[in-house]
């Protein structure tokens, strides 16, 4: 399997056979803490990565970063050989890099079909002059509207359609954040933490949708403290602890890797990482 | 006290120019706060910008009215961009103090006697509105009308001009806020960063927003002063501002017809307590009041409305509770 | 239901409130009355609706006759003399503010306004229907002085400026840091308190200290009942920052024509008397030397307050982070409770040292509002010793200025420095950066 994915050796920073975002040097400081120091890292395309480590290990920061959510020290990355560096978030976005929030973001004042319309790239009615005329963006509007309502139906959020999103349960709205990001057919598809906080039922269909991104060609990159998702459906595993990445390969090896094990655990030596439910304690936003 | 002469006095209070430039003052900011959940508290400034500019172009640039209200707009978008360019990143009470500040910065800088040649400095300027009075069509004397709407061939003029303006600029923004465009800025409103990953140029909406509520807001100050002949600093105080907002949350934010029915209500129960307080005063009923100190009473009314609506009905006459929440 | 009888203690509690000002206000309207006769002492008190600008104009303490009064404005251009009591007087068709300048030529050699740099003053007739204008004189410092002694001049009335807004401003920043309230109603407790200390000095001839005493007392009440009335409910009811904000707007609409109402808009001399000092090249009073050195005393009292006792202690662990605060015991809702009497009685004291310097009205405090918020945040927004700081940077930036800018663009100096420091540095000189994300 790593060889599939990784050039020689699973290790920290490894070479891959076909990266769709390289970064180098990549470092955050808050006042005298260093939330973030990555060496070099790179994600494989058309695979699904997870991105684990202990709370405080800079997994969030470095997705703010990654997509210019926040600014760095130092740093530079590429996605598809385009450099982000000091790239608008906006900019990223259109790119085909998206992402979704930890504490999710759907616009709970808006029915769900707009929270869908609203994560399509190119509408011409989003253009101030055209917007007065709407002739001008009718058709584009419908298609989008097509688009949206047969991806709320993949979503099973079809019911819901008209809708405030603030109705929705949390699970929902994780589903909803997701379809919303796939509106615009990204290339890279960024989830922090997607199983916080859904219900158990809802679970097994998240993981099924992220499989389904897979198969359609899209790159997912996500953040989960869940180890039980982590194995079930990650290609491949990169492990942060304060900052650093400290190792990568495929979720069976990377289990196992003492290493690991210790960064994440600390206390916890004897549990199999594997069959551990770890409690998500939310990191502090602010 | 004479109860028909009372109603009739303020069922025409809720038509007049002044009402009518609170409106657009106030349709300005629903756009801007509304919409977009900017908190501007320096409206006042974007009228006085575009009361000035007009001013200033019919005056010292000796242009058409026509042009000199376009010249106002472009103004008032100027002074959209130097506020808005460096304060649209900041958070929003942020925003809400450097607004204000702006706004009596730019009532100062009216104030100087350094650029009194132009500004008028603190008596302002006047003697302004004599090409617009020239086009007012209708040339009958005396008052004409029904009811309480008995206006002189002036009144009429400018009322209709108002009003004309208040309806344009309804379906103007009705026309954006059905629009896309109005979805983005409604999303931004709700959540910047959530609108961000979704590849929007937030900043540049907001500037938009800024632009198109701030011309609105010119609109207000051109109407009133052309209404008072006269433009003067001190009508754009920080209480302007807020008689804007009371305006505007008395009808509802994220409505179109809210700050228009807002204002005609506010003014509507301004002009009724302060017609029966007074005719209380003549009574000897309130030994305690004199006449201007009924005046005064309008304005603590409108302060204490504005805090009973944003504490009891954030929402306004119109909103819908599940449109718009105060963020934050 | 939940809601209705929450809205109706609401209710009542804001009418608390009003009934706390009913009660103290109960005994003035007479004298409201008893100035509104010396305002027109023209017969024709039917004709309410006249306009008029007055003054006195004197001397240690004795009226200066001829002295000529330009007024200007909505067209207007007229000129009065001062009688023999110096007393001058000019009525006015219209509303508006008017421009009133004092001739310098026409005052007696060797007399010399007291402020030199305010040679003209704003008379606003729009919502009164007095406007009186003040121009204090004192001996003559005309004379052209060197740009050093100039700039020692300005840098000492920078000081005294900016330890008012020192004094005023501590209460806004720790109003901040407990409660991340934005309170735009904070310029009327200075109103509150140099407008008492008014009636309790100037009309009911209480001695100083008694007088002083009393209103702090009152401007304690005071702030203690606002946040019992307002914001205590309003936090349970989990109102957003930015909606109390605006509430706090109307607030202090409604607290100053509260005050406008009962005190009259004329301007008001509260000490008669000054004694003048001269150091150096700085020639000053000892009305303003005292004030200084109370306002230092009682910032050095807050700074020890907030670094030596264990409720000063506990006030900055809830600005720090309320919640952790919280959790180690403290009681957030005594200690918010403590900020507001304490920023009350401060905001007092710097309205009673501000009126005892210069002058007071109704608008004073509305009027240094903006300064106290660019004191605040140019220091860092809720601390206090940050909000010191910067409220003696702005002081100084508003006096010093005005070597360079004309005297009325110096209030706009200190503004464009707010709007600047939020733009470059919007945590404040002394703030700490924010952790994000």
């Amino acid at each position: 399997m790593a060889n599939e994915i990784a050039i020689g050796q699973a290790e920290p920073g490894c070479k891959k056979v076909d990266p769709i975002l390289i970064a180098d040097n990549v470092t955050r400081q808050f006042g005298g803490l260093t939330a973030v120091n990555v060496d070099h890292l790179e994600i494989p395309r058309g695979q699904i990565t997870a991105l684990i480590g202990p709370n405080g290990a800079g997994k969030t920061t470095l997705f703010n970063l990654l997509t210019g959510f926040d600014k760095p020290n130092t740093g530079s990355w590429t996605f598809q050989g385009k450099n982000l560096a000091g790239m608008p978030s906006y900019k990223v976005a259109r790119l085909g890099m998206i992402r979704t929030f930890q504490l999710t973001k759907a616009l709970s004042l808006l029915t769900v079909i707009e929270n869908m319309r609203l994560g399509a790239q190119d509408n011409p009615g989003e253009r101030f002059l055209v917007s007065l005329f709407k002739p001008l963006w009718r058709v584009q509007e419908a298609k989008i509207t097509a688009n949206a309502e047969s991806l709320l139906e993949r979503f099973k959020l079809d019911a819901k359609r008209d809708d405030y999103a603030a109705s929705l349960s949390g699970g929902q709205r994780k589903l909803l954040e997701m379809a919303r990001a796939l509106m615009s057919q990204p290339k890279l598809v960024m989830l922090d933490e997607p199983m916080a906080g859904v219900n158990p039922a809802l679970t097994q269909s998240l993981l099924e949708h992220i499989k389904d991104l897979k198969t359609n060609g899209t790159t997912v990159l996500f953040v989960e403290h869940d180890m039980h998702m982590v194995r079930h459906i990650s290609d491949w595993v990169i492990v942060m602890a304060e900052g650093k990445v400290v190792a990568e390969g495929p979720p069976a090896e990377v289990m196992k890797n003492p290493a690991v094990i210790d960064a994440y655990l600390g206390a916890h030596h004897d549990t199999d990482l594997g069959t551990m439910q770890i409690k998500v304690v939310k990191e502090d936003k602010k | 006290m004479d109860w028909l002469n009372i109603l009739n006095l303020a069922v025409s209070e809720m038509i007049n120019p002044i009402s009518a430039s609170f409106i657009l003052c106030a349709l300005g900011l629903s756009v801007h706060f509304g919409y977009t959940g900017l908190l501007n508290f320096g409206q006042a400034a974007f009228a006085g910008v575009g009361a000035y500019a007009m001013v200033i172009g019919i005056l010292t640039f000796h242009l058409p009215i026509l042009l000199a209200l376009l010249f106002a707009l472009a103004c008032s978008a100027v002074f959209a961009l130097i506020l808005g360019i460096p304060t649209l990143r900041l958070r929003a009470d942020y925003l809400a103090i450097v607004t204000i500040a702006s706004a009596e910065v730019f009532r100062y800088f009216m104030t100087t006697i350094g650029f009194s040649s132009v500004t008028g400095g603190a008596s302002g300027l006047s003697q302004f509105g004599d090409e617009f009075w020239a086009l007012n069509p209708f040339t009958f004397s005396g008052k004409v009308g029904f009811g309480p709407f008995e206006y002189s061939a002036r009144d009429w003029f400018i009322r209709i001009v108002a009003w004309l303006l208040i309806a344009v600029s309804a379906v103007f923004i009705w026309l954006l806020m059905r629009s896309p465009w109005g979805r983005v800025l409604k999303s931004i409103r709700e959540d910047e960063d959530a609108v961000r990953s979704l590849g929007k140029n937030v900043f540049a909406y907001k500037l938009q927003s800024l632009i198109i509520g701030g011309g609105l807001g010119s609109l207000g100050g051109m109407v009133l002063v052309m209404n008072f002949s006269t433009v003067a600093p001190q009508n754009w105080v920080t209480t302007f501002t807020f008689q804007i907002w009371t305006v505007l949350l008395l009808g509802g934010a994220a409505t179109i017809l809210g700050p228009i029915v807002g204002g005609m209500v506010l003014f509507l129960l301004l002009s009724l307590t302060q017609s029966i307080m007074s005719g209380l005063v003549h009574l000897g009923w309130l030994p305690f009041l004199s006449d201007p100190q009924v005046g005064q009473i309008r304005f603590l009314l409108i302060g204490l409305a504005l805090m009973l609506l944003v504490i009891f009905r954030p929402q306004g006459i119109f909103g819908n509770k599940k449109e718009l929440q105060f963020n934050g | 239901m939940i809601q209705l009888s929450q809205a109706r203690r609401f209710s009542l509690a804001i009418g608390a409130v009003f009934m706390m000002f009913g009660i103290f206000f109960g005994s003035l309207p007479a004298m409201g009355a008893n100035e509104a006769k010396a305002a027109t002492p023209n017969p024709a008190p039917t004709n309410i609706s006249q306009l008029l600008i007055k003054g006195t104009v004197k001397n240690e303490g004795v009226g200066v006759a001829g002295v000529k009064f330009h007024v200007t404005g909505n067209g207007v251009d007229l000129t009065a003399t001062s009688g023999d009591d110096g007393k001058w007087q000019l009525v006015m068709q219209e509303k508006g503010v008017y421009k009133v300048e004092i001739v310098l030529d026409s005052l007696p050699k060797g007399v010399g306004l007291r402020d030199a740099s305010l040679t003209s003053r704003d008379a606003d007739l729009t919502i009164t229907d007095t406007a009186a204008v003040l121009f204090p004189l004192g001996k003559d410092i005309r004379v052209v002085q060197p740009i050093g002694d100039q700039i020692i001049i300005r840098v000492f009335a920078g000081l005294n400026l900016g330890l008012l807004l020192a004094v005023a401003a501590i209460g806004i920043s720790l109003i901040f840091g407990t409660t991340g309230l934005n309170n735009f109603a904070h310029g009327e407790m200075v109103t509150f308190g140099a407008l008492f200390m008014y009636l309790f000095y100037a009309v009911l001839g209480w001695p100083v200290i008694l007088a002083a005493a009393v209103t702090i007392a009152l401007s304690a009440v005071f702030g203690w009942s606002q946040d019992a009335a307002i914001w205590r409910p309003l936090r349970k009811r989990r109102t957003g920052l930015n909606q109390m904000m605006i509430v706090s707007i109307g607030l202090s609409i409604v607290l100053r024509y509260l005050l406008l109402l009962f005190f009259g808009g004329e301007t008001k001399t509260i000490n008669p008397t000054f004694e003048s000092v001269e150091i150096g090249p700085i020639l000053t009073t000892v009305n303003s030397l005292t004030s200084m050195g109370i306002s230092a005393v009682a910032l050095a009292a807050v700074a020890l307050f907030l670094t030596r006792t264990r409720i000063g202690k506990a006030t900055r662990a809830v600005s720090d982070n309320a919640a952790l605060a919280a959790s180690t015991g403290i009681d957030v809702e005594r200690i918010i409770r403590i900020v507001w009497v304490l920023a009350g009685a401060l905001t007092g004291l710097a309205g009673i040292l501000y009126g005892m310097q210069f002058q007071g009205n109704w608008l004073m405090g509305f009027s240094i509002l903006l300064l106290l918020f660019a004191s605040v945040t140019l220091g860092g927004l809720g601390t206090a010793l940050g909000a010191t700081v910067g409220a003696l940077i702005i002081g100084m930036v508003v006096e010093v200025s005005s070597l360079v800018l004309p005297t009325d663009l110096k209030y706009a100096a200190s503004l464009i420095i707010l709007i600047l420091v939020l733009l470059v540095r919007p945590q404040g000189v002394l703030g700490k950066k924010q952790r994000i994300g």
